[in-house]
């Protein structure tokens, strides 16, 4: 397919022009450059053209016309994931989403906004707010990242803990299936009959149907929330205090954590007032009504103290805590400025394993002779170390990779996953042999084909075809061989 | 011997090799739900056990077979509880089918549904084999969510061995109060005050009176009744538990019982024949009706709902809702993808599969 000849692609292009508005398809290579990676650069790959529709018919269409010339579609919103999901195929359609971008309704008494996909996971907050609402699940990029990439991710953010993921504040959505048809999934009520392919389609990384409109659910504003910043000496002990908060019986809104050198980093970008002899520093967010946030904070503090901090903060007003914020929110940019590059990994772990996990990082780091600044979701152990490289040093890269390889194989031995919330996608595919059986890999492959028997939409991502885990086995025993 | 694993999956291969249909079978407390399966019936009750626990973690793994009201004790032991408040149906319900049959109670509207809280799972598919999808954290987006695809599948796509869930500590304490006013108005309050934040835990109307639910800390809770109003109800934990397994005074009579799964602002349909009873928010109205099954289900989808003939034989056999066709073709595909011989509690669902 990779060879397709020049005529095929003449044939779609003209059939899409037929079919769209001007200015629709774009199919010069200069034009299609910004459309060659998404928020992991360092896979590129022009597509064979690209398709910006501006409704649903539109999307409807392209996928009936690629489906007839049998050329697959790679779905993509505001290209900020972090996987390689939206990465294009040079025999395939890339299917921008960014046009379908306007809020529908917002519903207040019900507590839902119907959007396209292309509209911006904060946008949906920020039209709410009149209303006292919100949407909760609020990824890192929330600022740029769309809702249908949201969705395609199962995005989460820094208050999952609390309010769940994507999946859990979703309600409804269509979708445009791999046949070119328009399905209504789930309903404005909670549940609806037969499977929960609401669930299914959440987080299959567009490779099960590709979201045009999502009803989402939206919560009331906390009345309240507070900041406790706590600092330790020890990243264990920091570690520990995050179990005892919540074997108290406290659900933190969010409770991150950040080592030396993710502190010493953001400190230095957004002066966010960090103790920069901190070994490790949490950051516990505490929201609700005015009583619960009083109480909650109190206990809080008293067992930070109990469990060794050596200092004990709490946002004094609201600018202090969104200070503190800043700087968690500022690390990855943060560490941008002190590498020339770093790689970013998105392992889960469970919390009580943590301590070991860090130790196992810092080890590696001094194998792959690496620098590490670790940010992370302490919460609901999901972990984001920042491998900082230089890749115009020879081998650097490829070092960077295996380390990172090494960091997700160890979440899976200790009972984690590869993938907390930036997806497989292209980059960790080799990963998926790891984490999983041939057996559930092939029944993976099953559910796909249930979808997209032809295999059009996003094909190659995420589910690895079995040829691959053998020859991730052969790059395993090489990367052994490098490291010795 | 609590784990039965190996030995369930040889009787499913086997089923499998001479596509025998199962019918399987926990404690049958939920058998009232859904179609009649036609099928060599499957005990799964045996395969028991609590796998893992960790309190800190928020995670509790169990064999399905386990009985829900020992996880719900060993949780209550360390102060904390199924999120989802599951309704029992009987004393011996088993995790499975409360996962296979996806039934919330109560905190649903206000804490999510089994769905929600379903972290992974291991099960058997209709080859035979056993796989594991999803784990015990928080968050993982490695595969497609296979595991919240079993909550509500009823056993179709695969026999449930063990289920992963993300339980929460209990709160401080609960409190419920009552006022007297009629449904319009009931579903005007429950909808308002779901969008402020008040500790809201559960509400309820059965025509008369409106019951709200408030947990939380013991100040969030009492600043919460003083803005709310309405009188304490001395027993409200006897009374939720009731509503939940269906002993509260509504659910007597001869008369088929419906659920009807609506957007919450729903205006009262007081055209429906029959009495009807508001939960979630306004979210899950139970009819008791004589009324045609299709003009109960006509009266739901017109809101934007659906209808389950919840319990009380059907004429037709048919409990769920219809699926439109090209969803229908869709659940058709993905139960042959897990299940080709169609051996896995056939018809349970819908008769096409």
């Amino acid at each position: 397919m990779a060879d397709r000849p020049a005529t095929g692609k003449a044939a779609l292009v003209a059939e899409l022009e037929r079919a769209l508005p001007p200015g629709t398809v774009i199919h010069e290579e200069e034009a299609l450059r910004p459309y060659e990676c998404d928020g992991l650069p360092a896979y590129r790959q022009l597509p064979l053209l690209a398709v910006l529709p501006a409704d649903v018919e539109q999307v409807q269409q392209v996928v009936q016309i690629c489906r007839r010339h049998g050329v697959p579609v790679v779905a993509r919103g505001a290209a900020t994931g972090l996987s390689g999901g939206a990465l294009p195929l040079a025999d395939g359609v890339l299917l921008g989403l960014s046009r379908l971008n306007r809020i529908l309704e917002i519903d207040p008494l019900a507590r839902t906004a119907r959007v396209q996909p292309g509209v911006r996971n904060l946008a949906i907050s920020e039209a709410a707010a009149p209303y006292g609402l919100y949407y909760a699940p609020d990824p890192s990029s929330q600022i740029a990242c769309t809702i249908g990439g949201n969705v395609a991710e199962n995005s989460g953010g820094v208050h999952c803990l609390k309010y769940g993921l994507t999946v859990n504040n979703l309600l409804e959505l269509k979708v445009i299936t791999a046949e070119g048809e328009l399905l209504t999934i789930g309903s404005a009520a909670l549940d609806s009959p037969g499977y929960d392919l609401l669930s299914l389609i959440t987080g299959s990384e567009g490779m099960l149907g590709i979201v045009v409109e999502a009803l989402v659910r939206l919560l009331p504003r906390p009345a309240r929330a507070q900041v406790v910043l706590a600092a330790f000496d020890d990243v264990e002990k920091a570690a520990d205090a995050v179990g005892a908060i919540i074997a108290a019986g406290i659900i933190p809104a969010g409770l991150e954590m950040m080592d030396g050198p993710a502190i010493a980093a953001a400190e230095d970008f957004v002066h966010a007032g960090y103790p920069r002899d901190a070994a490790a520093i949490l950051l516990c967010e505490i929201d609700g009504t005015n009583e619960e946030v009083s109480e909650h904070v109190m206990r809080v503090n008293a067992l930070l103290h109990e469990m060794g901090a050596t200092e004990v903060r709490t946002a004094r007003d609201e600018q202090e805590r969104l200070r503190f914020w800043q700087g968690r929110k500022a690390a990855f940019p943060a560490v941008g400025r002190i590498s020339p590059d770093y790689y970013c990994m998105d392992g889960t772990v469970p919390r009580r394993r943590l301590g070991e996990v860090l130790k196992g990082i810092a080890r590696l780091s001094q194998e792959y002779g690496l620098p590490v600044a670790n940010v992370f979701h302490a919460g609901d152990g999901n972990l984001h170390p920042l491998i900082l490289f230089d890749s115009n040093v020879p081998g650097e890269l490829q070092r960077a990779e295996d380390f990172g390889a090494e960091i997700l194989e160890l979440s899976v031995r200790v009972g984690g996953t590869i993938t907390g919330e930036h997806g497989v996608g292209h980059e960790k595919i080799h990963q998926m042999c790891v984490q999983f059986s041939a057996a559930e890999l092939e029944q993976f492959r099953a559910v796909k084909s249930a979808f997209d028997p032809q295999a059009l939409l996003n094909p190659g991502k995420a589910i690895p075809q079995p040829r691959r885990c053998a020859e991730y086995r052969t790059i395993g025993e090489r990367r052994a061989q490098r490291k010795a | 011997m609590n784990d039965l694993a190996e030995a369930l999956q040889a009787q499913v291969r086997e089923a499998c090799a001479k596509s025998e249909p199962l019918a399987l079978r926990g404690s049958g407390s939920k058998s009232f739900l859904g179609r009649r399966v036609q099928g060599r019936v499957l005990e799964l009750s045996g395969h028991r056990g609590i796998v893992n626990y960790e309190p800190r973690e928020l995670v509790l793994t169990a064999r399905a077979g386990t009985p829900l009201a020992e996880i719900e004790q060993v949780l209550e032991a360390q102060g904390q509880m199924l999120p989802f408040e599951p309704p029992h149906f009987g004393p011996g319900a088993t995790l499975g089918g409360t996962i296979a049959c996806a039934l919330s109670g109560p905190r649903r509207p206000y804490a999510g549904a089994v769905r929600d809280v379903v972290l992974g799972c291991r099960i058997i598919n209709g080859r035979g084999e056993i796989l594991r999808f999803g784990g015990e954290v928080m968050k993982n987006v490695a595969g497609y969510d296979v595991s919240r695809l079993m909550a509500g599948a009823f056993g179709t796509l695969g026999i449930l061995l063990e289920v992963s869930l993300k339980v929460l500590p209990k709160p401080e304490t609960e409190l419920t109060l009552v006022q007297e006013c009629d449904a319009t108005e009931a579903l005007e309050k429950m909808n308002r005050l779901a969008g402020t934040p008040v500790p809201l835990s559960a509400s309820s109307h059965d025509g008369i009176q409106l019951h709200l639910r408030l947990s939380g800390t013991n100040g969030a809770v009492e600043g919460a009744r003083k803005r709310i109003g309405g009188e304490i109800l001395a027993d409200g934990a006897g009374y939720w538990e009731k509503l939940r397994e269906h002993r509260h005074a509504f659910f007597t009579g001869k008369a088929p019982l419906w659920r009807l799964s609506v957007p919450s602002t729903t205006p009262f349909q007081a055209n429906l024949p029959g009495k009807q009873l508001i939960e979630w928010g306004g979210a899950q109205r139970w009819l008791i009706s004589e009324a045609p099954g299709e003009t109960i289900r006509r009266a739901a989808a017109e809101a934007g709902g659906h209808a389950t003939r919840f319990r009380g034989e059907a004429p037709e056999g048919e409990a769920f809702h219809p699926l439109p066709g090209p969803l229908m073709a869709l659940h058709r595909n993905l139960k042959r993808a897990f299940d080709p011989a169609g051996i896995l509690n056939p018809g349970r669902l819908y008769g096409e599969f």
